[in-house]
């Protein structure tokens, strides 16, 4: 097997156990950090694709700041294993219920989807350099873009509005 | 790739990884040496000559001291916290190029560990992972100071993050690069980028003095508030490991430092002394020493920034809590704001007018 395929398949093998370990930890802060693997071994992928810059975003935008901030209010939370509270039958059948309907779609999504075929003789292996993604982006996908930016700018106002102390509040 | 190739990188990347391992040992015996040189006494004096022995000995009471678990601490993200500190402070020192090229036999080997397209990014996104280090040993040692010392550090790394890649932005703009070896080459001839980019220098050196938990920003350890901060059931070598991190950290920013804003490997009057290599010694030795001669100009501009922070350390006393973070929020990003926009039209209508005009 052709050495980039076998890595292929480890670094999936990874991902998907990370994934599962994810969702199977009893302890919240080894979720979170299974969850920070997985983000890894999904910028593995981006790289495998030849997709650098993808790669480096993944880890400086997930693992770096979001993951970051779940760690904190996880961490505060103070969660125990006997404070967790216990699940009655009914939310396990919903759960369930719910779950495997999600799992259901999924895969008929996936059935359904064809994959786009591609000529490796004329694929361009550069296509996820920084400079063809900046060229992308400024130039066909440029409206999309700015829209993005606008919806990012007007989440952060919200964030600082509700963050902000009224006045006549008590100062600490 | 060929095997003799990756032989070759991985010489490069061993020798990156003990150079900069060695450089860290010693900043630890650098750093007393000059903390005792401000406070007019010796420093360390005993261990071999001039105290040089002293990281061997410190090394070796560290290995040897009891390696304590809390009862109640996570025993495995116990071990994983300075495991984690140590792996991303050395993961950095991968992308910096120390210099141009040897030619060994025809062959160009470059003087840097991985070569990327993205290196800055890299660097950034390693630099952001640093906080799991402190705030996974914070919480596993299961101590309430333990804790905050952990959540104190890692809120300010993110906050001034925001503020460092702002700066580098500005960089970025100016270079339309974003490998350390192509912004590098771009410096040549003097062309540093601190006399362009002043005050996104001086926004970039404050951030990394936050980002390494240095004096003046060094509240994750605070006697009179939190004990010890986020390593305070840490004892023998995994202290060491933390403590350790903090200097191998030093060492990369200075490297970065002396990457981006002050020509890495190049100097003033370099291609006179190239091509005087080269004619008196032929185009494969002439070559390679004015390689070692530029590395060593790297390496001189890097260990002056790792004094510049002992230098700090021991001459600005440290900020309080609130004054850090009204500094990191306030004033350095919309500094670094104003510096993207003041770059962006330098480098529209500016240049442009200059370049007419020496023309």
């Amino acid at each position: 097997m052709n050495p980039s395929v076998s890595f292929f398949y480890f670094l999936s093998f990874l991902t998907i156990l990370s994934a599962v370990m994810v969702v199977v930890s009893r302890n919240p802060i080894h979720s979170v950090l299974y969850l920070i693997l997985t983000f890894f071994t999904l910028s593995g992928h981006y790289i495998l694709l030849n997709a650098q810059f993808l790669a480096a975003v993944n880890i400086i935008v997930y693992a770096g700041a979001i993951m970051v901030l779940f760690l904190f209010v996880i961490m505060f939370l103070n969660m125990k294993q006997d404070h967790e509270e216990s699940k009655t039958n009914l939310t396990k059948v919903a759960a369930t219920i719910v779950g495997g309907t999600v799992f259901v779609i999924l895969f008929g999504a996936y059935r359904k989807t064809a994959i786009p075929a591609f000529n490796p003789e004329n694929f361009d292996s550069q296509v996820g350099m920084i400079e063809n993604l900046g060229h992308m982006l400024f130039r066909d996908y440029l409206l999309p873009f700015e829209l993005a930016s606008i919806l990012l700018l007007v989440a952060m106002v919200g964030a600082v509005m509700l963050g902000k102390r009224e006045i006549g509040e008590r100062h600490f | 790739m060929d095997l003799t190739e990756f032989l070759v990188k991985t010489a490069t990347i061993f020798v990156v990884f003990v150079l900069t391992l060695v450089i860290a040992m010693y900043s630890t015996w650098a750093e007393r040496k000059v903390a005792g040189f401000i406070q007019d006494r010796m420093g360390p004096n005993r261990a071999g000559w001039g105290g040089l022995l002293q990281p061997l000995a410190d090394a070796g009471k560290m290995f040897f001291k009891e390696d304590f678990i809390p009862a109640l601490a996570n025993k495995w993200l116990f071990i994983a916290g300075p495991s984690l500190a140590m792996l991303t402070a050395l993961l950095a020192s991968a992308v910096i190029p120390f210099g141009s090229t040897f030619r060994i036999n025809g062959h160009e080997v470059v003087l840097q560990g991985v070569e990327s397209n993205i290196g800055i990014l890299y660097v950034f996104g390693v630099v952001a992972l640093g906080v799991y280090g402190i705030m996974v040993g914070g919480w596993a040692s299961n101590n309430k100071f333990s804790l905050l010392g952990a959540i104190r550090a890692a809120s300010q790394n993110i906050s001034y993050e925001v503020a460092m890649g702002l700066s580098l932005i500005a960089i970025l703009m100016m270079s339309s690069s974003l490998s350390l070896g192509e912004i590098v080459a771009q410096q040549h001839g003097m062309n540093w980028n601190i006399f362009y980019q002043p005050l996104g220098f001086l926004i970039f050196i404050t951030c990394s003095f936050a980002e390494c938990n240095r004096v003046p920003f060094d509240l994750p350890e605070c006697e009179t508030e939190l004990v010890g901060g986020y390593h305070t059931e840490y004892g023998s070598m995994k202290l060491g490991f933390y403590l350790f991190a903090e200097y191998i950290n030093m060492f990369v920013s200075s490297a970065i430092i002396s990457v981006l804003y002050f020509g890495g490997y190049n100097y003033p009057g370099m291609d006179w002394v190239y091509s005087q290599l080269t004619s008196a010694l032929g185009s494969e030795t002439g070559h390679n020493i004015a390689t070692l001669i530029g590395t060593a100009v790297f390496f001189g501009k890097a260990l002056f920034f790792i004094f510049f922070y002992m230098w700090v350390r021991w001459t600005i006393p440290r900020f309080r809590y609130d004054q850090l973070m009204n500094l990191g929020w306030k004033k350095l990003i919309p500094l670094a704001i104003f510096n993207i926009i003041i770059t962006g039209a330098a480098v529209l209508f500016l240049k442009p007018v200059i370049t007419a005009w020496l023309n």
